[in-house]
């Protein structure tokens, strides 16, 4: 098929940004999206041009390194990454959209290509349990009952692509803080930190300049993983249960 | 100049640091005669770690709570994001949970005998005992391991093992073990002890007075070339399957670190052993740009199948089940579906070259779940293997609920690497490798669930003792920076090699020749190769490197975001590491594990070993580009596991 494609292109961090629009051939609807890409690039190439920069990885789904935002909706149309879009999902004629994550925590770096350090400083603040190698106890000593490791394993799926945040009317990311919280608070192993976890995360993730919540939703429904909205609500539960413990000492 | 094959055979490689002894109390006792570092002085020693994977996020995360300060780096945009997270089977370890008469010397002997007699029996012991404490310590991390409804750890079986002993989290073990390794080492940089440089990729190796001391680096985002210095680097960088072009590698794995290294005087170990995975989704076409796996553990439930009669095009659902030939079955009637990874994959090539593959191109055979689902029932399945149901589907289109997968071969995994003696130290002091990075427990073959536990083994346990015998025979010098000669010559170089690559404004892509050496590596230095076949990619090798020098196009500028130029200088490396992987391939004219020698079999076409002959690992040392290179033996003794015909039938 044939298809038009208006993209973002922005030199760096510093420089403005517009939107080019290319026309590409031959696109098979067995190619992924971003083999569409590579196809552009490599005609890019060849032409003396810039080639479009993306970030991109595994290509299965789930190193979370794909970020773009297409037609408006954050990894398109389906509801899985970018690199697993696939482009039985378009036809002839189209024109697609493609742009960067937008939230002012995610700085343009380059074209589609987005800095999300702003989330490893959210894990930084506490999105861990403390078990530093050599301390760890028979892994059967505390069992954990299945329908607690089920909820765990439910919000650690998260791949930190950044979608809830590109989605969110207000550049929220509490999505993306609510998975690991949820995660690392149902486990008997995470009891200990509960409450400085909570409360350290969210004060970074509002330190980075992430917007707040308006319970849209949009988070959830663009998150390619399936974290459930219900854990924010879960996240603000805890965040309010720390801070009235805290203030009782 | 010398013929590359004319290579000549130097001083075996003696001293491997095993302790002598009982196989079993041989960590024991390295771990109590390696010198230690007081923890006073640790925070004095810095430590370089490449790569920030299962091996190097273990490492980084463990070297730092020590006391020791790290300086790590990854090309990716976030530690989280190494391959390691791909991985989607388990990881296994000698727990018994299952009461199924497993032990540890079971996995050791088993990985040997998997490994099929290529691996050094003193690492392989030191790896299945330290696989029960890896699951201990995911455990205390949080890592959520699917569990029973009593609250205790669930197993499953994978192949070439006949006992239950593999844990995971659905099809996302690897990722949950990643995130258990960067949470670990979120806190250290958070703690101030250590410090990261992610979208930063190492260019080359800083050796000074023999010792490794630092490396190049580049800014992704910069373009910036920096140097950093330490006591002591780490490489933690994984497999070269890239090589290959077509991998289930992720697009950015590369082996500049290792080659850089390898170039700089470590010697390489291996580089023929690599894994062809046996279940991946066959390619559609041209515009492939990677290939996915799908799990080995499909192979618990999923039988596979091809039609009896060649060029039987009927859809699969209308092939009677006594027109069907359900080969592993029929093959290797006590293992199965289950026999290791080279044995499935040969035997799918074997299937597919008589005319009775199926899919485009004849390129492919069933895994059918028809039987599991009648079995289990469609909810059970759907509970063990949903989301990889879901991403065979979306790439696919196809329903593997309703129709048999289809699967194929693909490049996956590499046993080679670096050579590293039991203290994981390449042959350059001060320089280590973990990991995939290096080439020590998985002999000729890794066994399934396997590239889990040995990743996060050397990176928690081996490394972190083993470091500090060296550290402390090397105590802390403040001797380099970047005036020293070696610093400079090294920046020189790489800043040399990126300006050519710009220079040359040829008119053919990164891409193009990274694919066709992928092609050509495919072909006769892939899951069958011969001396014929490989004497032609020795052939044609040096003609794409002289052809890519000349006709290369990098658009852009050295000193920018320039993701061309990434590629182009990693395609410089593959160019000369497939060199050697084919004269790897040639010299040993034995077939074993993955390394499958036509000239070498047994009348049924299985892999016929010579252990008179090749019982050996093959140190390669680098003596110049296209120069033949100097072949160092470590001879491979088995006191414990005694090398037999692996049978699986």
């Amino acid at each position: 098929m044939k298809l038009t494609l208006r993209v973002w292109r922005q030199k760096n961090a510093d420089a403005e940004g517009a939107m080019s629009t290319y026309e590409v051939d031959g696109i098979s609807s067995d190619m992924s999206f971003l083999e569409m890409l590579d196809t552009l690039n490599e005609e890019l190439i060849l032409k003396g041009e810039d080639p479009v920069a993306f970030d991109h990885d595994c290509r299965e789904g789930i190193c979370g390194a794909c970020s773009l935002v297409i037609n408006g909706d954050a990894h398109g149309p389906e509801r899985t990454t970018t690199c697993q879009l696939h482009m039985r999902s378009f036809k002839d004629g189209d024109t697609i959209d493609i742009e960067p994550w937008r939230a002012s925590a995610f700085p343009v770096i380059k074209d589609l290509v987005v800095d999300r350090s702003a989330f490893d400083r959210i894990i930084q603040a506490g999105g861990y349990i403390t078990a530093p190698t050599g301390t760890a106890p028979e892994a059967h000593a505390t069992p954990v009952p299945k329908p607690d490791a089920d909820y765990a394993f439910e919000h650690a799926e998260c791949i930190g692509c950044g979608a809830c945040v590109a989605a969110c009317p207000n550049g929220a990311a509490m999505l993306f803080t609510s998975a690991k919280i949820n995660h690392l608070n149902v486990l008997p192993q995470g009891a200990p930190e509960r409450e400085s976890r909570v409360l350290d995360m969210v004060a970074q993730m509002d330190d980075e300049g992430f917007g707040g919540c308006t319970l849209t939703g949009e988070c959830a429904t663009a998150c390619p993983k399936g974290i459930p909205l219900m854990s924010i609500t879960n996240m603000n539960r805890e965040w309010l249960r720390a801070t009235r413990k805290a203030g009782k000492r | 100049m010398s013929s590359y094959t004319d290579y000549a055979t130097g001083e075996p490689v003696v001293d491997t640091k095993a302790p002598k002894g009982p196989v079993n109390e041989r960590w024991d006792t390295r771990r109590f005669e390696a010198k230690l570092v007081n923890p006073a002085n640790r925070r004095k020693h810095t430590i370089i770690v490449v790569g920030t994977g299962l091996a190097g996020g273990s490492a980084g995360a463990t070297l730092a709570e020590q006391g020791y300060h790290v300086v790590q780096f990854c090309f990716q945009d976030s530690p989280r994001r190494a391959h390691s997270v791909a991985a989607q089977g388990g990881i296994n370890a000698a727990k018994n949970y299952r009461n199924d008469g497993d032990s540890i010397h079971r996995l050791f002997y088993d990985t040997v005998k998997g490994g099929d007699f290529r691996a050094r029996e003193s690492n392989v012991h030191r790896l299945a005992q330290i696989s029960v404490e890896i699951i201990d310590q995911c455990v205390a991390q949080g890592v959520p391991f699917a569990r029973e409804y009593g609250g205790l750890l669930d197993n499953r079986s994978f192949g070439g093992v006949q006992v239950s002993r593999t844990f995971y989290a659905r099809g996302q073990t690897g990722q949950q073990l990643l995130l258990g390794a960067y949470q670990a080492l979120s806190r250290q940089v958070a703690a101030g002890n250590i410090e990261l440089h992610p979208r930063t990729e190492m260019l080359d190796l800083i050796v000074v007075d023999g010792r490794a001391r630092g490396i190049v680096a580049r800014d992704l985002v910069t373009g910036k070339i920096d140097t950093y210095f330490a006591d002591a680097v780490v490489l933690a960088s994984g497999g070269y399957g890239n090589v290959f072009y077509l991998s289930t590698n992720a697009m950015n794995s590369n082996a500049t670190a290792i080659w850089r290294a390898h170039r700089k005087g470590a010697y390489f170990a291996n580089p023929c052993f690599t894994q062809i995975h046996p279940t991946c989704i066959p390619r559609t076409g041209d515009h492939q740009s990677k290939l996915t796996l799908m799990s080995e553990s499909l192979r618990n439930d999923g039988r596979i199948w091809v039609p009896k009669a060649k060029g039987d095009n009927r859809p699969p659902n209308q092939i009677p089940e006594d027109e069907r030939d359900y080969y592993l079955e029929r093959i290797y009637p006590s293992f199965g579906n289950l026999v290791p990874r080279d044995i499935a994959s040969r035997a799918a090539k074997n299937v597919c070259d008589e005319g009775r593959g199926v899919g485009p191109g004849g390129q492919g055979v069933y895994l059918d779940f028809a039987e599991a689902i009648q079995r289990m029932g469609r909810k059970a399945v759907e509970a063990k293997y949903g989301n990889l149901f879901d991403m065979y589907q979306r790439i696919t289109d196809e329903d593997p609920y309703e129709v048999p997968m289809r699967i194929y071969p693909a490049v996956h995994y590499t046993m080679g690497g670096l050579w590293v003696d039991y203290d994981l130290q390449t042959t350059i002091p001060g320089l280590f490798a973990i990991g995939e990075a290096n080439f020590s427990d998985h002999g000729a073959n890794r066994l399934g669930a396997s590239a889990l536990m040995q990743g996060l083994a050397d990176g928690y346990f081996v490394l972190p003792s083993t470091i500090n015998d060296y550290l402390a025979r090397n105590p802390h010098k403040d001797d380099v920076d970047d005036t020293h000669p070696a610093a400079l010559e090294a920046v020189r170089e790489t800043k040399e090699r990126l300006e050519k690559l710009l220079a040359v404004n040829g008119d053919r892509t990164p891409d193009s020749f990274h694919r066709e050496i992928g092609e050509l590596m495919w072909e006769f230095c892939g899951m069958a190769r011969t001396d014929e076949g490989l004497r032609k990619a020795l052939e044609r090798i040096p003609e794409i490197r002289e052809e890519f020098w000349r006709r290369i196009k990098v658009p852009g500028a050295g000193e920018e975001f320039n993701q061309s130029l990434e590629k182009a200088n990693r395609v410089v490396d593959y160019l000369e590491l497939a060199e050697l992987m084919c004269l790897d391939a040639l010299h040993r004219a034995e077939s074993c594990g993955g390394h499958f020698r036509e000239e070498s079999q047994t009348p049924d076409g299985e892999a016929a070993r010579k252990d008179d002959e090749f019982s050996y690992a093959a140190a390669w040392e680098f003596t110049g580009t296209g120069e033949a290179p100097v072949l160092h033996k470590e001879d491979l003794v088995f006191e414990y596991v005694h090398p037999t015909q692996r049978s699986y039938a």
